[in-house]
């Protein structure tokens, strides 16, 4: 059976491979957009929390024979903690300054954190085998479903669309969405804005690191992880649109499987093709797909 | 009868206190040794000019300025160290002059974001009561609003706080007389409920009709306060101050 001449086999292999990418994506810049709109921190030091996010899981069950499940929750809590810490002692020095000055920091930790994990590790990965649970795969009847990657799926899309109730329903979203407008009148009603930043840097990290322990058993938990992926997922941000909780999930996923499909239609593009993207959307709508211009 | 509760009586210590108050944003000085005080239950109204420091003042007693300095004390605490979430929670709640309303926010979850700060605070249905129109546009954006019902959508979410000392930064700006009217009658009822009100006004004859006692701003500094009964009497001064 074919579609347009590629077989389905082909296609859905690559469409499974795409929303797989987009899990990832979608995690990733959901953690940018909360921090970019409360922080105005561009937190290059994202990919670099993702990665140190695998390595604690890894480590925990090599050093300690913790489980990946425990790692779920363990990992984002250790990987978050260390967030509040870089925002009370370095981070929270930088707000009354450009914004550049929070990027240029965040860089300069991530450079530090992957050099020295680099030199720890070495660059070759680090093997994490997919929980005994997880293992097999389905047949959908058209495809074979790794169960592994069809739980990434799933589980992105939970903690996404939980993240976006919280933030769009709830009454502490409600305090976010307010701080990120407004946060002087914020505080002068009572709200201790100065501590929601940094839960909220936390928050955003920990996010990191839990795509970071999702990713473990499908890449390899090596220091680089984070970097290869990162300036991709900052493709994401910028098409999706700046602080924007939606647009970025949607984004995240809807170029996942952009990529996934180019790769079947015409492969030699699959690299650059959401940066084609990118190019086109800053120059059609600056503030991106979702974005409200300002 | 009113007016003789409201005169601040020098037994008594003012609920708020504001002595030698300087303020900055970066480099400039704002505020030069701003002197007031404000008793329980009295409307205490800020004139000036344009610039004269009245809105700094307001953001100082909050602490919501760059950086200030001196004595603010209420209650009988001093305020000058502390973070502006703490200074709220002491009871004093700020209505900004351009309202402040969130435009990511609902005209309910605006009505609903400041955290009660003191047992007390009026009830959404007595706030509706006071406020039909934010009632009908409650699931609106905030700032679908008009400028009047998001005038009364910024006093009406302080008051379900249980704040007792309002700062209210010119509530009637840039509004239809009727609205005004309305809002004045809301700070005549708030006053008969006994909320002490630090008023800034640029409209003096709206002022006049609510307030007990006024101060004159000048440069950053406090250069006059009359009372209410002396309106009459010091009207040339008082057009001199303020070019009326």
């Amino acid at each position: 059976m074919t579609v347009f001449g590629v077989p389905t086999q082909a296609l859905f292999g690559q469409l499974l491979l795409g929303l797989i990418n987009g899990s990832f994506y979608a995690m990733l810049s959901l953690g940018l957009a909360v921090i970019f709109g409360l922080l105005n921190v561009i937190n290059f030091a994202h990919g670099a929390f993702y990665m140190v996010g695998a390595f604690v899981a890894w480590f925990l069950l090599q050093h300690l024979g913790i489980s990946y499940w425990w790692s779920l929750i363990l990992s984002p809590a250790i990987v978050g903690l260390l967030g509040i810490v870089i925002e009370r002692t370095m981070l929270r020095h930088l707000y009354k300054l450009d914004h550049l000055y929070g990027l240029l920091l965040t860089f300069g930790l991530a450079l530090i954190i992957e050099g020295l994990f680099r030199n720890e590790f070495g660059s070759s990965g680090q093997p994490y085998r997919i929980p005994d649970q997880l293992l097999g795969a389905q047949n959908l009847g058209f495809m074979f479903l790794p169960n592994y990657r069809g739980w990434v799926v799933a589980a992105s899309l939970t903690v996404c669309l939980a993240t976006w109730f919280m933030i769009e329903h709830t009454k502490l979203g409600a305090y976010l969405r307010a701080a990120t407008e407004n946060p002087s009148l914020v505080q002068a009603f009572g709200i201790n804005v100065p501590r929601m930043i940094t839960l909220t840097y936390g928050f955003g990290v920990a996010l990191a690191a839990f795509a970071g322990v999702l990713a473990a058993p499908i890449y390899q938990v090596n220091p680089n992880m984070g970097s290869n992926l990162i300036i991709v997922v900052f493709a994401v941000v910028v098409i999706g649109g700046m602080g924007s909780i939606m647009g970025s999930i949607v984004t995240g996923f809807l170029l996942g499987v952009v990529e996934g499909l180019t790769k079947v239609f015409y492969p030699e593009a699959s690299n650059t093709v959401i940066f084609v993207i990118m190019i086109v959307v800053l120059l059609l709508k600056p503030a991106g797909l979702f974005g409200k211009a300002q | 009868m009113v007016a003789a509760i409201n005169t601040p009586s020098p037994a008594v210590a003012p609920l708020l206190q504001v002595k030698d108050l300087h303020a900055f944003y970066g480099e400039s000085h704002i505020l030069h040794g701003v002197e007031m005080t404000v008793g329980t239950g009295e409307l205490v109204t800020l004139l000036g000019r344009n610039g004269a420091g009245k809105t700094t003042t307001l953001k100082s007693i909050m602490g919501i300025v760059g950086q200030r300095r001196g004595q603010v004390t209420f209650g009988g605490t001093e305020t000058i160290a502390a973070p502006s979430h703490r200074i709220a929670r002491m009871g004093l709640a700020f209505c900004p002059e351009e309202r402040g309303i969130f435009a990511s926010l609902s005209v309910e979850e605006n009505l609903m974001l400041p955290p009660t700060v003191k047992a007390g605070g009026m009830s959404v249905d007595e706030i509706y009561a006071l406020f039909p129109n934010l009632k009908e546009r409650r699931r609106s954006q905030g700032t679908k609003l008009s400028g009047g019902e998001q005038q009364m959508l910024a006093i009406g979410r302080i008051l379900r706080t249980g704040a007792r000392f309002l700062l209210l930064d010119e509530p009637t700006e840039g509004l239809a007389p009727v609205i005004i009217e309305q809002i004045g009658n809301c700070i005549r009822q708030l006053k008969q409920r006994g909320f002490t009100i630090l008023l800034v006004e640029q409209n003096f004859r709206f002022a006049a009709t609510v307030s007990d006692r006024f101060y004159v701003m000048e440069h950053g500094r406090i250069v006059d306060t009359l009372a209410h009964a002396e309106l009459d009497r010091r009207m040339a001064d008082l057009q001199a101050y303020l070019g009326l």
